[in-house]
């Protein structure tokens, strides 16, 4: 029996829709006080009565909406002014070679180099303190404040990469010089004519990465535990919280909270769309205007995203001299002494978390190929219109807080007696990675050159081996990065280990979270430099990788 | 919201109730039999059956982890129980012990009555109660061969947490007492009371903190400062109701509400743990902090986490001490090992370990004075270090409060608290 050609497309968007969809039912129907397993059948608003008279719940709300809507501006808005002021400069393609390190480096390890960096006892005051005569730190909420500003920016800090890497990515496909060219014939200085002319283009194809920052910066928890206030968190933390109460009940207010927190950021994603078409119109009127001003203050905008990737860069520095720093007070700007110390005094510790971590990583990421390969080579050979669009299904769990579905799902998986277990957790990873392996595969499968398959099916060479002996060895360059991209994203899971994982899977991310709470910061550095250290190896290993084994082959280098 | 909360309690009770008869026949089945030794069997024979039974076992001991020299001492222990017994000691490191109650009652509630998740778990106060209370616990610390040295006369807190009857639901394997600490280079003269500490801290705005009271610590500082302000002390031994929860507790908030502006960060956040103020008292953010463990400051100096002038002290009145238990849930999934484990904790060897402030610094729950020579050896052996307190200097602890006293605390601070700036 010939199976259907369309097999491997339904398949990798089960192996996504599957958990996400009866996560969320699980979740859903908690909220609304169905649970048979407490033995709550039935409907009932209970659970949403509960969620509206905790007292925190308008100071969580507000957290979760200054700090998602203010990261994502605040990314979006520097990579647009730092492509109008410096597309042209030598600066704009030296960036993409700082940014690698940037996007490898899990959240986590990134928001906890902010914490070392900004605290009231951080580097930046302690860099300070001499000039302003401090002998103690500043009593003021630096970090963990009832704004959310630190959360803000530290989520920024991880974002704004990010995008400045899809926009790169979009602006090879825009006929910039072109339309620059024009917009300088009408006098526009270089910094305004982009932002009128090609930042249109640019948004519309960084729209999908744009919402899934917006969906990640609603929905966090990792980065709200570590950047954000205790009391009250920001919405995402509370469901979370609720869940793993010791009054079961507790149940009913978390699945609440969760569905809530998912109709927002579904409305925040129209929202944002809807304020997007509004400064559309707008932006429409001042192209056509043909005001000219302003090419000063983008160019002094452009410097805030290098400011933003200096910040990070200093994140990851802070993590790494913590991890080798002796003793440290506030305001010595250097450990009193550098060793590894605190290495080696953790080193059966790392390396069992560092293998528990690969063990979900590895196979999830292989998994994550394999699937996306079969479908996107089933798309290129028997594609039907509708097939892109079905793989685009599997997008959805990167537009949803992690929270509304992870949730339903562990009391799903807790009812089966399946949670805890490697399975589980592996395929809630799956969940994530999937996306972004398919994400980075796309583009370079759509774009190869079909003259190459039919060359090799000229040539007698069959489905597979084509596949094999053409295909893979051409598109090396980006199965690798999308293998580290994968790596790197497991790596960095955070609620989709603790929920599936049942708490009792610990990864070198969970265990970098316990002890965020006040442990060791020399600790906690050696544990975030090592969760850090592994996706940046594996990217490493990306780009090196192929220039070594095509070092003899010229044209698959080029490739 | 609280109340509310309240109203689903019958619902999981009848659950409980309707599982009770599943749940006492597991326990029994599996465990020790309670039957008095016949004469020509020796009285350990039952234990070296079950040693027999659990070796080749894990084990999931569910802790709090939110302590480094603790989860040093739990893998030290792993360690141990892998050479002595052929034990395997997993630490499923936990944010809240409460992640472990909610576990085992939700196994409970979807009716899964073995092979549960959760083998061991570290315990006390409202924790121990609820699960007391469902019947989630099952009966050891009558089995265990060295339970017998526990030093139950003298140190009460070993056989009654929280004024709850532990009723071997549970084994007793370290002393808390609270403590406070300073930098005596940056203050010498701490204050002694809770409420000169208000006062202090109206002079010196910034310089206190507490945990979150969602934190046992936290909730620790304010029972302390309760204690203090009531009239009778005796009242916080019975459960707190409405009523007596309003009156006694009125001036408490009172004073709290003096305080917390002059906490530090005005009182709008708090650290999420006790170590986490460890690093603030480090970098002179704070001057003082709250501690349960009388070796903390020798072990910060000790590690390179608090400057050598660290010096700890109790209050006039004196200051709150507990135990902390291990306790088996009814469907453990390897109760025998478990029990191993509980065993293990209570021996000599174990308690001059955790006592030694090198490695923990916890009191010992045991009676020196039932040892062999050769094991209280191993207790007189052990150092004193610059920081810490003697037996002598923590003076007689003061009971804790019945747990309802702790929970309707934390919830009515975090009533008050929250919404942040006030």
């Amino acid at each position: 029996m010939r199976l259907p050609a369309c097999l491997p497309v339904l398949l990798l968007v089960a192996a996504v829709l599957l958990p996400v969809l009866a996560g969320l039912a699980g979740t859903l129907l908690p909220a609304f006080g169905h649970l048979p397993a407490l033995g709550a059948v039935g409907w009932s608003l209970d659970p949403w009565r509960r969620l509206l008279d905790e007292p925190g719940l308008a100071a969580a709300l507000r957290l979760t909406l200054v700090s998602g809507f203010g990261a994502t501006a605040l990314a979006l808005l520097s990579v647009a002014l730092f492509c109008a002021a410096f597309h042209d400069r030598p600066l704009f393609r030296r960036a993409q070679l700082w940014l690698a390190p940037l996007l490898a480096t899990p959240h986590l390890a990134m928001g906890v180099g902010f914490l070392a960096l900004a605290a009231p006892s951080g580097l930046l005051v302690r860099l300070l303190a001499p000039l302003l005569g401090l002998d103690r730190p500043p009593d003021l909420a630096t970090v963990n404040d009832p704004w959310g500003l630190a959360l803000l920016l530290g989520l920024a800090l991880k974002e704004a990469p990010w995008l400045l890497l899809v926009s790169l990515a979009a602006l090879n496909q825009i006929p910039a010089a072109r339309l620059m060219a024009t917009a300088r014939l009408l006098g526009q200085p270089a910094p305004v004519a982009w932002l009128k002319v090609v930042f249109p283009l640019v948004y519309r194809q960084i729209r999908l990465p744009l919402h899934a920052v917006l969906a990640y910066s609603l929905g966090t928890v990792e980065m709200a535990l570590l950047l954000g206030p205790g009391s009250p968190p920001p919405l995402a933390v509370l469901p979370v919280r609720w869940f793993l109460d010791r009054d079961l009940g507790m149940t009913f207010p978390a699945a609440a909270a969760a569905t809530l927190l998912l109709v927002l950021t579904l409305a925040a994603i129209l929202l944002w769309e809807g304020a997007a078409a509004l400064a559309g119109r707008a932006g429409r009127r001042w192209a056509a205007s043909g005001v000219a001003a302003g090419a000063r203050l983008v160019r002094l905008g452009g410097w805030l995203l290098p400011l933003l990737l200096l910040l990070a860069l200093g994140s990851l520095g802070a993590v790494l001299l913590w991890s080798v720093a002796g003793p440290w007070r506030f305001p010595d700007l250097w450990p009193r002494r550098l060793d590894f110390a605190t290495w080696a005094a953790h080193r059966e510790g790392l390396l069992a978390l560092a293998e528990a971590t690969l063990r979900v990583a590895l196979p999830a990421t292989a998994l994550a190929l394999a699937l996306s390969v079969a479908a996107l080579e089933a798309v290129a050979r028997h594609g039907r219109a509708a097939w892109p669009w079905l793989l685009g299904l599997s997008y959805l769990p990167l537009l949803l807080p992690q929270t509304a579905f992870l949730l339903g799902l562990q009391v799903l998986l807790l009812q089966l007696g399946l949670d805890g277990g490697l399975p589980a957790v592996l395929w809630a990873h799956l969940v994530f990675v999937l996306p972004y392996v398919l994400l980075v595969l796309a583009a370079p499968w759509e774009a190869l050159d079909p003259r190459l398959a039919r060359s090799a099916a000229a040539l007698g060479a069959g489905p597979l081996r084509m596949l094999c002996m053409v295909k893979l060895p051409v598109l090396l360059r980006p199965l690798l990065a999308a293998a580290a991209v994968g790596v790197a994203v497991s790596v960095g899971q955070y609620l989709a280990t603790l929920f599936a994982g049942g708490g009792r899977y610990a990864t070198l991310t969970t265990e970098a979270l316990a002890l965020a709470s006040g442990g060791d910061r020399r600790v906690l550095g050696v544990f975030a430099a090592l969760q850090a250290g592994i996706p940046l190896a594996c990217y490493a290993l990306a780009l090196l990788l192929p220039r070594w084994l095509w070092r003899r082959r010229a044209g698959l280098r080029a490739a | 919201m609280r109340l509310q909360r309240r109203a689903l309690a019958p619902v999981l009770a009848g659950l409980a109730a309707a599982l009770r008869p599943a749940t006492a026949g597991a326990a029994n089945a599996t465990d020790v039999p309670a039957a008095p030794p016949r004469e020509d069997v020796p009285a350990a024979a039952p234990w070296e059956r079950l040693l027999r039974r659990a070796a080749g076992q894990s084990v999931n001991f569910h802790a709090w982890a939110g302590d480094a020299r603790t989860n040093a001492f739990i893998s030290w222990t792993a360690d141990r129980m892998e050479a002595l017994h052929r034990i395997r000691l997993r630490h499923i490191r936990l944010r809240d012990t409460a992640e472990a109650v909610a576990r085992v009652v939700a196994e409970r509630a979807a009716g899964q009555d073995s092979g549960g998740a959760v083998d061991l778990v570290w315990i006390n106060g409202p924790n121990l109660l609820a699960m007391k209370q469902q019947g989630l616990l099952r009966r050891i610390a009558d089995d265990l061969p060295n339970f017998a040295l526990v030093d139950t006369t003298g140190k009460p807190a070993t056989v009654t947490d929280f004024t709850v009857p532990v009723e071997g639901l549970a084994s007793p394997w370290r002393m808390a007492q609270v403590v406070f600490i300073h930098d005596a280079a940056r203050l010498p003269e701490p204050p002694r009371t809770m409420l000169a500490m208000a006062d202090w801290a109206r002079a010196h705005p910034g310089r206190l903190t507490h945990p979150n009271a969602r934190d046992f610590l936290g909730a620790t500082f304010l029972k302390q400062a309760l204690y203090e302000m009531v009239p009778d002390p005796a009242a916080l031994a019975r459960p707190a109701t409405e009523a007596t929860f309003t009156l006694l507790a009125a001036p408490l908030w009172e004073w709290y509400r003096a305080l917390r502006p002059h906490l530090w960060r005005q009182g709008r956040t708090f650290p999420e743990s006790g170590p986490a103020q460890r690093n603030l008292l480090n970098d002179g953010e704070i001057d003082l902090m709250i501690s349960f463990n009388p070796a903390e400051a020798a072990a910060g100096i000790a590690d390179g986490l608090l400057p050598e002038t660290t010096r700890s002290y109790v209050l006039q009145g004196g200051t709150i001490g507990n135990c902390s238990f291990v306790g088996i849930p009814f469907n453990a999934a390897q109760p025998e090992a478990a029990m191993v484990v509980a065993d293990f904790l209570l021996s000599p060897e174990a308690q001059a370990e955790a006592a030694d402030p090198r490695k923990l610094g916890s009191p010992t729950v045991l009676d020196l004075d039932r040892l062999k020579p050769g094991d209280r050896q191993r207790f007189d052996d052990l150092p004193r270090l610059p920081g810490m307190l003697g037996p002598a200097a923590l003076g007689q602890p003061l009971p804790e409060p019945h747990p309802s006293w702790m929970t309707r605390l934390t919830a009515d601070w975090e009533r008050r608290t929250a919404g942040g700036a006030r």
